[in-house]
């Protein structure tokens, strides 16, 4: 008989990783949910007030802000990470040296920190020392240096400079992936047929990297969803809340202004929209996998 | 720079020929230097930064700011070095931290993946579907919870602690990968090993161990890449000025003494706050992307 037939030896490999999770994720997930029915503060105290932070949180003004903020983030940076994604896929499929050496630089600042490349940005669009505004003046698109963090749009313009920056090489090594799951022969048929370079890209391989274009966006726009280094540290919320993203509307009012209740409301309300998205990404990568 | 392009190789299962993409000369001369500009437009930054954290103090406070320096110095090196409880103290942090990531990771998704390659347990689907669900949920709605547990455990503002927070984040993805790992050995080998009388963790230790290192070292790499990056837990958990780990320092450089950021000292910060990252992926490359495509599309 197999060792590996031993149901019980098997169970207790599983464990201590069964353990972990229950510990740290299911029971802080209940603890998450009972506290956001009470009034708890970081300072103590706190009471049990059923729904009462639900109703604040779809009256409160604030939190729309941040959520509506948040998804027009989102619904601007994902398009942009997805196009250039697969432009630069398209680009350095190729087999030649130079667009290798350029997948591999543009794909380098994925694994640096958000929040290292959110202070190296912050700097480059500094009033005063910042060399992107000198580059804009020098080159005449502006016509002297501009102060970025000053108004909602303008910061977040400047966000999502540096976050592309950042992150457009996930996308395009996933759509890469994609692409180079592409049958030869379909690639070879439509050449014998003329089809042009394209042609090709449009008929041949944006269907066919369908898929991996959907997970793309989807992890995209997950990601996008819980930004909250990036506008931390680069905008402060500034000017006046009105760049607090979901995430940092939480960590103000449970971390800052110590309403943990009423965080924990927020917290339950941003959990239940990313887990629609996660499933579904979830469910996609099942399929591919059983495919 | 042609060790970059390497495992992009690897990733390739059919090798796309130039001719398939590429038309006439002219068009290829045009991919490249549009190559050559995105190259240039992606690397200005991190030389720019370089660049900047070697200017002497006031140079890189000057404005209007000059591209390149004109005299190089380490003295904002020095300021990053001795700032608050010193550079070192938060680098130790974050290494700990990261070591201890690494290290649960492996400790539990090592035996998990084994477990669920090659055992019949019970409701073996619902535990796995369980594990992975925890990715699923944001990690940043469940910073309250899990920062009134940690309270209780005296855990905030330990290494111990936030290396549990980043171990939450990143087990799903080890302990997927880990399965993945076992899965791709042939049983032959381990039929023989229990023919040769191997127990079952001796099968473990001699057959699979040598055979899923290459999925350890993946695991391995995330867990650090993440730790060390890692920036609102531990903003959170780590409240005190001692166990700062590098990127909540940089918060605190970036804020300035009394209202005046100390930029060259800022992206010296930054440097070096990159450079680990930098230095393991080019190291390990073919094992970053091959886990970030087993993790993402399969």
């Amino acid at each position: 008989m197999l060792a590996t037939n031993n149901k019980y030896v098997g169970l207790l490999y599983l464990s201590p990783a069964l353990l972990f999770v229950a510990v740290f994720v299911l029971y802080p997930l209940v603890q998450l949910v009972m506290i956001s029915m009470t009034s708890e503060s970081l300072l103590g105290g706190g009471e049990f007030v059923w729904f009462d932070n639900y109703l604040l949180a779809f009256s409160d003004r604030s939190f729309w802000t941040s959520f509506w903020f948040t998804v027009r983030y989102t619904l601007i940076i994902t398009p942009i990470l997805m196009v250039l994604g697969f432009l630069l896929a398209l680009l350095t499929m190729q087999n030649r040296a130079l667009n290798q050496i350029a997948r591999g630089v543009v794909f380098l600042p994925v694994v640096i920190g958000l929040a290292s490349s959110s202070l190296l940005w912050v700097w480059l669009f500094d009033q005063q020392v910042g060399l992107l505004n000198k580059a804009l003046v020098d080159v005449g698109a502006i016509e002297q240096p501009m102060v970025w963090f000053n108004r909602a749009h303008l910061g977040m313009t400047a966000v999502i400079v540096s976050v592309v920056w950042k992150v457009v090489g996930f996308g395009m090594i996933i759509m890469l992936s994609g692409m180079q799951s592409i049958s030869h022969e379909i690639v070879e048929a439509s050449m014998i047929d003329g089809a042009t370079y394209w042609q090709r890209v449009r008929r041949i391989i944006l269907p066919l990297s369908a898929r991996a274009i959907l997970l793309a966006t989807l992890i995209s726009a997950i990601g996008s969803m819980l930004a909250f280094d990036q506008f931390y540290l680069m905008t402060g919320g500034a000017p006046r809340g009105q760049t607090f993203t979901s995430v940092y509307w939480i960590y103000q009012n449970s971390f800052v202004y110590f309403k943990l209740g009423y965080g924990s409301a927020l917290s339950v309300i941003l959990m239940v929209v990313i887990m629609a998205g996660a499933a579904l990404q979830i469910a996609l990568q099942r399929r591919g996998e059983s495919a | 720079m042609t060790e970059i392009a390497s495992p992009a190789t690897n990733i390739a299962t059919g090798a796309t020929d130039a001719r398939v993409v590429g038309g006439s000369r002219s068009v290829g001369y045009l991919v490249g230097a549009l190559c050559l500009a995105i190259i240039a437009l992606m690397l200005a930054p991190l030389v720019l930064s370089f660049l900047a954290s070697l200017k002497p103090p006031a140079e890189a406070a000057a404005v209007p700011p000059q591209y390149l320096p004109r005299s190089l110095s380490l003295a904002n090196y020095q300021t990053v070095a001795n700032y608050q409880a010193g550079l070192w103290t938060y680098v130790a942090n974050s290494l700990v931290v990261a070591t201890l990531t690494i290290l649960f990771c492996l400790a539990l998704a090592v035996p998990a993946g084994y477990a669920l390659a090659r055992y019949a347990i019970p409701f073996k689907e619902v535990f796995f579907l369980l594990i992975l669900a925890s990715m699923m949920i944001p990690y940043q709605a469940m910073l309250t919870p899990l920062y009134l547990m940690f309270s209780t455990l005296k855990l905030t503002n330990t290494h111990v602690g936030l290396a549990i927070v980043h171990t939450i984040l990143q087990l799903p993805f080890s302990v997927y990968l880990m399965r993945n790992s076992f899965e791709g050995i042939p049983r032959e080998l381990e039929e023989a090993a229990v023919m040769d009388g191997c127990s079952s963790l001796q099968i473990l230790r001699r057959v699979f161990l040598p055979l899923v290192l290459p999925g350890m070292v993946t695991v391995s790499l995330f867990a650090f890449i993440m730790s060390w990056n890692e920036f609102i837990a531990a903003l959170i958990f780590m409240s005190r000025e001692t166990s700062f780990t590098v990127p909540v320092m940089l918060t605190g450089v970036s804020t300035g003494i009394f209202g005046v950021v100390d930029w060259g000292a800022l992206q010296a910060g930054v440097i070096v706050s990159v450079v680990p990252c930098i230095g393991v992926y080019l190291l390990l490359q073919r094992y970053y992307v091959s886990g970030l495509l087993s993790g993402a599309v399969k």
